[in-house]
């Protein structure tokens, strides 16, 4: 139970990245398929404006899997990534581009900088997903085995299953996005826009659906150990499960209810990739079962811990940003508040230099003079204090004002 | 020497050279962006506080004006930090997978630090106009926090590289894992961590502090400019000398827990009683030619004493040295001669503004400012190349070597020009973004500005969703 516990909270972070970070590079791609004209300016430009402040937080659920898998999994961690290598590194590739690109859109002055850079923006988020999605899949068909790059670098990934499972990211990501940005426009009162992202989650939603069957298709050819695990049991329940929430989602889409379309499609999401996972269970890699990969008693006790208090903290942040961002201007209520702040002294205080100096001395002495450990924990607490009696001493706004 | 098996079976790699200046690069492109993850916000809430403190729009201007720019250079090192995490498994594998269950803690906590970082930067940067002054000042609280969080976790991993503890080898197996003993019961963490924390506000604060002082340089001269500039000087002036001292308690840490990588920063062959220091010089042969040399300064330094006995490399056998002496040598003493010049520079401030009550007028004075900023990034990159070229061969001191760590794939190479072309794109883009930026016209606005879809800086306010 302990050697799995990281385990899922692994699927949940790759379901939680695969929703927000995909819904992500899925409007990075809407940007590619704006179509020409003011029109397509006026689609590229809300796919980019709804990815907005989260944009970071989207894509560190990333970097939360990979933590908590090497951290837990060791050996997985090291053989997928140095089998996968090639895939990984287009990824890091495209995720580098992506995040240049986005960052550079706010300092284009014309509309001919704008599209170029969209251009950039877009093929990075269709290669980024498009290799994840292969490493996955490269996974899932049993391409990897134990050991220090002991799998073929391009052959492990560039094959069927891998190369449609690189695809149905892809797919998922496009539908997903167009359903949320769907959803923007109508709170933002864009009914146009509203519109033309429903026609797309439509089409994106029949594509994904067609992909996902596809999908099926090439793993009962080339994968069948896992084709066996997909359609038994639990794996297959779930796999229903993500049909009714897939079928759930385009009902609600072409009905125009896109708020409750973005948690089914969510959770069609998640149940595809909760069946691929219990269709493997309980085997990581050939040869390796998750008990067999899971790093030692102690290690995955405070990885999970860490991982429960960490998640204590985050999701209330997380819904705080929402929370804000989504809400609108509430006005400017500062005087009022200014006044209460705490007394803080603006100008120099006459003793500030000599703290600074007296404190200085103390900490050269505790910390560099001496050599016990209590020493150098005051020397430190000394030196701080100097930074800030210092600070207090120069009063930089008052040089300011001076000069 | 001990036996010791790898998680995965060992490999000959031939571009490990290659595969270290990969993982060098990116740490170099990083690690700047971290220093303005950690210092930038400190100063950015201290000038929004001064705004709500005193009622003036142009403390609000600036923190504003600031603020994006932390976005900015956040969204950079989210780049820049997967990439990073990528590396662990891309170029060794091998240092992951057999370790992880050790050190990987650290770096799952740090993800969370990351992650609540980015959180609240995001709230900071939205929320101007969408929080009451105070709640939006103390948003900025957690950003502060966890920019020490997080490089507490990643300096502890590093700080374990060097003093690994909270394992045992038992027939060559890692057992007994401890991971919190092994990333917090370290004791030279500490002096590792402050040495990081502190450069960070030298960086940021010198670099911030130059690019007003070139303003100044051409003329640029408001009161504005005049408050951008001394809040980020003052607070490197006071840290620079602090750094001194705290890199001197490092140092000592250093000569008790690593021998081999004090006597390669200083390019003592033999073990020696009252060993000299030298200044400059080139490392030959094993001595140090056409240095300074100060008699018994390395035993009184490292020891507190005139004749202390000082571990030379002739210690351990040739293939448990760092092979490249005088690039550690050489990268410590940059890092100690320049260090010591900001500090004389910081003290020059602090001293002017004491006897002088004013900023200091002289055009030289400005230009070294300028030159400050980068010079203190030299000063990081040159200390990290002292402590992880130092450890060489070791990843884990003295337990796993980096040619075990390393990955068995091919076409490292590749990667390398790869990564070397898309770091280089992103250079050019971030120097081209903040141009923008800076060339963006003033303007006071008492309550705020609003961002302009679409305008330099700005990033729209309507959100995926939860």
């Amino acid at each position: 139970m302990l050697r799995a516990l990281p385990l899922v909270f692994v699927l949940a972070g790759v379901v939680l990245y695969a929703v927000l970070g995909g819904a992500d590079f899925g409007a990075g791609i809407w940007q590619l398929l704006s179509g020409p004209g003011e029109r397509g300016e006026r689609i590229r430009e809300h796919a980019h404006e709804s990815m907005g402040p989260v944009w970071e937080a989207n894509h560190v659920w990333l970097i939360f899997v990979l933590t908590v898998t090497w951290t837990a999994y060791p050996v997985f961690f090291g053989s997928v990534a140095s089998t996968l290598s090639v895939a990984l590194f287009i990824a890091g590739l495209g995720i580098i581009l992506r995040g240049a690109s986005y960052a550079l859109r706010s300092g284009a002055a014309d509309g001919r900088e704008t599209l170029l850079i969209d251009g950039a923006f877009s093929i990075a988020s269709l290669i980024t997903p498009f290799a994840l999605g292969c490493t996955a899949g490269a996974v899932a068909a049993e391409r990897v085995p134990v050991g220090n790059a002991a799998g073929e670098p391009f052959s492990s990934w560039l094959s069927p299953v891998p190369l449609m499972v690189g695809a149905l990211s892809v797919g998922f990501a496009v539908y997903m996005a167009a359903i949320f940005l769907a959803a923007d426009a109508v709170r933002t009162g864009e009914r146009e826009i509203a519109d033309s992202f429903r026609i797309r989650a439509l089409a994106a939603g029949a594509v994904a659906g067609a992909v996902s069957i596809a999908a099926l298709i090439v793993v009962h050819a080339d994968a069948h150990s896992l084709y066996a695990g997909l359609v038994h049991g639990g794996a297959l329940a779930t796999m229903i499960i993500s049909v009714v929430a897939g079928l759930t989602t385009l009902g609600l889409v072409w009905t125009r209810r896109f708020e409750p379309a973005r948690g089914t499609g969510a959770l069609a999401v998640a149940a595809v990739i909760a069946a691929w996972a219990l269709a493997r269970n309980p085997v990581l890699l050939p040869g390796l079962t998750i008990d067999q990969a899971a790093a030692s008693h102690d290690s995955l006790v405070t990885v999970v811990v860490a991982v429960l208090a960490g998640g204590v903290l985050l999701f209330p942040s997380l819904a705080l940003l929402f929370t804000i961002t989504l809400r609108g201007r509430s006005g400017a209520r500062g005087t009022a508040a200014a006044a209460t702040l705490a007394d803080f002294p603006l100008r120099a205080t006459p003793t500030a230099p000599r703290v600074a100096v007296v404190l200085f001395i103390v900490g050269l002495g505790m910390l560099n003079a001496a050599n016990a450990g209590w020493c150098h924990i005051i020397g430190v607490i000394a030196l701080f204090g100097f930074v800030i009696a210092g600070f207090t001493a120069i009063v930089p706004r008052e040089l300011a004002d001076d000069s | 020497m001990l036996t010791f098996a790898l998680a995965l079976a060992p490999v000959h790699q031939k571009y490990l050279l290659e595969a270290r200046q990969m993982q060098a690069l990116s740490f170099t492109v990083h690690i700047p962006l971290v220093c303005f993850g950690i210092a930038f916000p400190v100063m950015v809430m201290f000038v929004e506080w001064l705004g709500i403190r005193t009622g003036d729009p142009l403390y609000r201007t600036l923190a504003q004006r600031w603020s994006r720019i932390v976005v900015a250079l956040f969204a950079v090192g989210v780049i820049t930090g997967t990439i990073l995490s990528f590396e662990m498994g891309l170029l060794w594998p091998n240092f992951t997978a057999t370790f992880g269950g050790v050190f990987g803690l650290g770096f799952a906590i740090e993800g969370f630090s990351f992650f609540l970082e980015a959180i609240f930067i995001g709230i900071y940067a939205y929320g101007w106009n969408k929080l009451s002054p105070r709640w939006h000042l103390l948003s900025g609280v957690p950003v502060v926090l966890t920019g020490f969080t997080g490089s507490l976790m990643v300096i502890a991993v590093n700080a374990w590289m060097n003093h690994p503890t909270g394992f045992r080898l038992v027939g060559g197996k890692v057992t007994h894992v401890n991971p919190l003993q092994a990333l917090f019961g370290n004791p030279y963490l500490w002096s590792e961590l402050i040495h990081m924390y502190v450069a960070a506000y030298m960086v940021t604060g010198f670099v911030v502090a130059g690019c007003y002082a070139f303003a100044k340089l051409r003329g640029n001269w408001t009161r504005y400019h005049r408050v951008a500039l001394t809040i980020p000087l003052t607070i490197a002036c006071l840290a620079s000398p602090m750094q001194l001292l705290v890199g001197d308690w490092l140092a000592r840490d250093v000569a008790v827990s690593q021998p081999v990588k004090l006597a390669a920063i200083e390019g003592l062959y033999k073990t020696t009683h009252g060993a000299d220091e030298h200044i400059l010089g080139w490392y030959e042969n094993g001595q140090v030619k056409d240095g300074i040399a100060f008699p018994h300064l390395l035993s009184l330094l490292a020891f507190h004493s005139w004749n202390a006995k000082i571990i030379g490399l002739q210690s351990v056998p040739p293939n448990d040295r760092p092979s490249a002496i005088n690039v550690v040598r050489i990268s410590f003493q940059i890092m100690v001669l320049v260090g010591s010049a900001l500090a004389a520079l910081g003290v020059l401030y602090l001293f002017v503004r004491w006897r002088r009550r004013s900023l200091p007028t002289s055009k030289w004075f400005y230009w070294g400012v300028v030159l400050a900023g980068p010079a203190a990034f030299v000063c990081l990159i040159a200390g990290w190349v002292t402590t992880e070229v130092g450890r060489q061969p070791w990843v884990v001191y003295r337990v796993m070597r980096t040619a075990q760590a390393v990955t068995g794939a091919g076409g490292i190479p590749v990667g390398y020009g790869a990564l070397v072309t898309a770091y280089a794109a992103v250079a050019v883009a971030v120097v081209w973004i903040l141009r923008r930026l800076a060339r963006k016209p003033l303007e006071l606005d008492p309550v705020g500005i609003a961002p302009s879809p679409g305008g330099p800086g700005t990033l729209p306010t309507t959100g995926s969703p939860a």
